[in-house]
């Protein structure tokens, strides 16, 4: 029993990293059609964000506002990555539109310069952030299960950015616009919506959760240059997995992929249950291609 | 007319008479160059191979498959395996030893024999691509979602590697050995012998592409690229050609592995990675994607500049193949050839008749 409710628990937190990685990503991927490979380094970016977010306080604040730092570098990681993002999309991503492929492609040699400038500034070994005193520690259920307030706060974070993306997307006006223009981009610019800026914004949106989700890495290890490579296959995963065009999905994908990743890695091997996830994946996918859930369109080539 | 033969492609005659140029430069290489020179040739010729088999999928039927280092790694871990297990003789390859491994491992077996290796070489990758096209083509997963399939699979099998360390050597992965069928590896008769078998190999694998290109196989391919459901709308099944395409790409992926073993002498699973899969897509996009030969100088170009670079200044390779990527996406999209073909007609129409030739090449 016990084991089991810590196997949900370590589910659910691998899950929400996912999730937080794949929001990003596939808000990008079905809004505008890129594929953004630089989405790991935009996390990298986030998780650099905070150390040096955590350096001028140490440096320049009272060492009793110390604990605060933490918010304050998850609004700074947000603002960091956004405008790389929004930079990136104004350079070079506007030329891409509806090549995915070609996308995928630059993305990639992007995120490449972006992680050898990172080695030249921060250097190529990890860095350490210490995290705040109060995410020290954890909620003890019985003597034996544990729950470190650190995953329960990235959960709880998760939740934060879901919501906020959710209302973002589904009750506001600039959201309509974007999802109009996901829908169908011609007829949305037809109707007076300036599709130029909702790309710009939408992609600016989903670089800024990938800074936050670089700020919540901190606090499981010590961050490096490639620290979003490790994820962004695995994110990228969830995207495939949960279809394209809705917040559910994404949500849905995660939460398979996390918790079969753990329950296959508890019974066999680490190595063996990245090959159980991966087959059940492509089985799944015989079933349904386009992903769990998928805008019906009537398009056809 | 051999060439125009064996590529069945009539070809114009001054097109013939440059390639019967490059060829005879190429068999004179190993006069006028250094031993270690000839062997850096033999390695990015052995790479071009891989690229041929890339540019047939990703060229003609706009498959992005970023799994080409998995291909690439079952090739070179059957030669290697072979290489390692007759380096050993009767007793277990050292790594397994140290793992604590008593008996050879069943599926070990085989690669004791030269020609079982050299088969299985090429059939396992090809199987494995076989069977990855045959469920997901079949399901018209397509573009994106199937290059992001194709790259998960490279972290599995890339995992699956450098965890099963008692089979397969781990991280340091398989190296040791130095002679092949009795012929020191490190000699230079035997350094020169295989640049000729790498070249053949990568004649032999241009043709057998530049065939299937030319064939109806190839036209179906090409066409199911530019729209896939008219081609199923005229009764062809678009995934079994597409299927082929793929198996026999995985299988020239797998030759190009077991040269390029026989010529580096180790073969890990950071050569497999996530990061060498990527990069041989690049070598076709600078290339020029959609033609076999620009893919040949893609791999080479590439290859020699990443050599060079990383002599010089080894933190600037990454720097200079990220920037290259962004380039040759944004600027070039047809590569080197579509540049050169390019040039060649707005030469040809200021001059009249210069190089008609180059033009049929695109």
């Amino acid at each position: 029993m016990e084991m089991t409710i810590l196997q949900v628990f370590n589910g659910l937190s691998v899950s929400s990293i996912l999730l937080l990685i794949a929001l990003g990503l596939a808000v990008t991927f079905g809004l505008m059609n890129v594929i953004n490979m630089a989405h790991g380094e935009l996390i990298m970016i986030g998780a650099y964000s905070t150390y040096v977010t955590q350096g001028l306080f140490t440096a320049y604040m009272p060492k009793s506002w110390f604990d605060t730092y933490f918010i304050a570098a998850l609004l700074v990681s947000f603002l960091v990555a956004a405008a790389v993002g929004w930079l990136l999309e104004m350079v070079l991503i506007r030329h891409l539109y509806g090549r995915p492929l070609d996308s995928l492609l630059a993305t990639w040699g992007v995120g490449m310069m972006l992680q050898q400038i990172a080695r030249f500034i921060f250097g190529a070994p990890n860095v350490a952030v210490t995290s705040p005193s109060w995410l020290n520690g954890g909620l003890a259920i019985t003597s034996s299960i544990v729950l470190p307030y650190k995953r329960l706060f990235i959960i709880v974070l998760v939740a934060v950015v879901l919501t906020a993306m959710y209302l973002y997307i589904y009750r506001t006006v600039q959201g309509r616009r974007m999802r109009a223009v996901m829908q169908n981009r011609s007829m949305a610019g037809c109707l007076g919506i300036s599709t130029r800026r909702v790309d710009g914004l939408t992609f600016a949106i989903g670089s800024g959760i990938a800074g936050i989700a670089g700020c919540a890495l901190t606090l499981l290890g010590p961050i490096g240059p490639s620290i979003g490579t490790y994820y962004i296959v695995d994110a990228f995963m969830v995207v495939v997995l949960g279809g394209v065009g809705k917040l559910i999905g994404t949500v849905a994908g995660a939460l398979g992929i996390g918790v079969f990743n753990t329950l296959f890695e508890t019974y066999t091997s680490a190595s063996i249950g990245k090959v159980l996830v991966f087959a059940c994946i492509v089985a799944f996918m015989q079933w349904k291609p386009r992903g769990l859930v998928a805008l019906r369109t009537r398009s056809l080539d | 007319m051999v060439l125009k033969w064996l590529t069945g492609n009539p070809g114009s005659r001054s097109k013939r008479m440059m390639w019967s140029v490059v060829l005879l430069l190429m068999c004179m290489a190993p006069l006028f160059t250094t031993p270690f020179r000839l062997g850096l040739l033999t390695k990015f010729l052995a790479l071009a191979i891989l690229a041929v088999g890339l540019d047939l999928i990703w060229g003609y039927g706009g498959i992005l498959s970023l799994g080409h280092g998995v291909f690439f790694g079952l090739g070179a871990y059957a030669m290697a395996m072979y290489l390692k297990l007759d380096a050993s003789g009767a007793s277990l390859p050292d790594f397994m030893g140290w793992s604590g491994v008593t008996a050879l491992p069943w599926f070990w077996e085989p690669f004791r024999s030269f020609p079982a290796a050299l088969l299985l070489g090429m059939l396992l990758p090809a199987l494995l691509a076989l069977i990855l096209g045959f469920f997901t083509f079949r399901n018209r997963i397509v573009g994106v979602y199937f290059t992001i399939l194709t790259q998960a699979l490279v972290m599995i099998v890339v995992t699956l590697f450098v965890g099963k360390q008692e089979w397969t050597g781990g991280t340091n992965g398989l190296t040791g050995y130095n002679s092949i069928l009795g012929f020191n590896l490190n000699a230079p008769s035997t350094k020169i012998g295989l640049y000729f078998i790498t070249l053949a190999a990568l004649a032999g694998a241009y043709i057998l592409c530049r065939r299937i290109v030319n064939s109806r196989v190839g036209q179906v391919l090409e066409a199911s690229r530019d729209g896939e459901n008219r081609v199923r709308f005229l009764g062809f099944d678009p995934s079994r050609y597409k299927t082929f395409a793929f198996a026999v790409s995985g299988g020239l992926a797998g030759l190009a592995g077991m040269l390029f073993v026989l010529q580096v002498g180790i073969i890990s699973p950071s050569m497999m990675g996530i990061v060498p899969s990527i990069e041989m897509v690049l070598w076709v996009a600078l290339g020029g994607r959609g033609t076999l030969i620009g893919a040949i100088i893609g791999a080479v170009l590439l290859n020699a500049a990443k050599t060079g670079i990383s002599e010089a200044y080894p933190e600037g390779w990454l720097l200079v193949l990220g920037a290259l990527f962004v380039i040759v996406v944004v600027l070039m999209p047809k590569g080197l050839t579509g540049l050169w073909s390019k040039v060649a007609s707005s030469l040809s129409r200021r001059g009249g008749t210069v190089h008609a030739a180059v033009r049929e090449e695109s």
